[in-house]
């Protein structure tokens, strides 16, 4: 048996992720050469409740554009919904979203990044510390998945 | 005019989450599942973003103060450590389990999604929890 890949073409959409992607290192970009931060959201969310130090202002407007930018991109294209439809067909997604949630909280404050701490910005900078967070985070993310399909927990 | 351009920087952020459909759950699982049917177009939004906030990072690193006249902090550790390790697996697990990771838990919540926003408070109690085990809180006497 042979490693098996298949592509799903009809899901493919390389340019928009890829313009996202511009926009998303543009920010990361404007926030490390004028304020001199990095663009981590786990980091800015923890130390937005958590820190005591003055200044910390920049952290809620950061995450006050993030909370809104759906409502900008709505008022951008009005004909287009902005988040895909979903549906909760047993209780127990509801549970697993929140115990998600809670693992993702807990693990990005002990590794000290998540995607974009990490995995944006470390990586532009080239850090070998995030280049291992990433390497491990996006390891055991395709491991959980797969391991649903094996187990036939279907979404 | 440092919260104006950290407004602007979380709206472009926002923006460049939605349009890469990162903040959509079941095009992060497509984007995980290389075993199965492999949607690969999230490795292109990391391109994109890594490609252009690179030369911002190198700019960084030669300059002491930002072109707003802050002081440049850029985090200087280096080692992999216990904690790095076990955080970014944990971290794995929760993003495997939902297709949802910090950024577009906010962007979630914002905008009323409701799957994300169950996520994001999953995320705050999950950020609350490590600092209490981690940095258990000095309550003053009396």
């Amino acid at each position: 048996m042979g490693i098996h890949m298949s592509i799903d073409w009809l899901q493919f959409t390389p340019w928009t992720a890829l313009a996202g992607g511009g926009l998303i290192g543009l920010s990361a970009g404007l926030l490390v050469t004028g304020l001199g931060r990095i663009a981590g959201i786990s980091g800015i969310f923890a130390a937005m409740f958590q820190s005591r130090e003055p200044g910390n202002g920049w952290r809620w407007a950061f995450i006050l554009g993030l909370l809104l930018s759906p409502w900008l991109l709505q008022a951008l294209t009005p004909e287009v919904p902005v988040f895909p439809e979903f549906e909760i067909t047993h209780p127990r997604q509801w549970l697993v979203l929140a115990v998600a949630g809670l693992l993702v909280g807990y693990g990005t404050r002990m590794a000290n990044g998540c995607t974009s701490g990490h995995g944006v910005c470390g990586l532009a900078r080239l850090s070998p510390r995030s280049l291992a967070a990433v390497s491990i985070f996006m390891g055991s993310a395709m491991v959980t998945v797969a391991l649903r399909h094996l187990l036939g927990g279907a979404s | 005019m440092t919260i104006l351009l950290a407004l602007l920087a979380g709206l472009i952020f926002g923006l460049g989450l939605l349009l890469s459909g990162m903040s959509n759950p079941a095009k992060v699982l497509g984007f995980l599942d290389i075993g199965g049917a492999w949607d690969p177009s999230l490795a292109f939004t990391m391109a994109g973003a890594i490609s252009v906030a690179m030369p911002c990072f190198f700019w960084a690193r030669h300059h002491s103060r930002t072109w707003l006249g802050l002081p440049l902090e850029l985090p200087a550790r280096t080692g992999v450590d216990r904690k790095l390790v076990l955080g970014s697996v944990l971290f794995g697990i929760g993003w495997g389990l939902s297709g949802i990771c910090p950024g577009p838990a906010l962007v979630g919540l914002g905008g009323g999604f409701l799957p994300a926003g169950v996520f994001a408070l999953g995320l705050y109690f999950g950020i609350v929890l490590y600092s209490r085990i981690n940095e258990p809180v000095q309550r003053p006497d009396a």
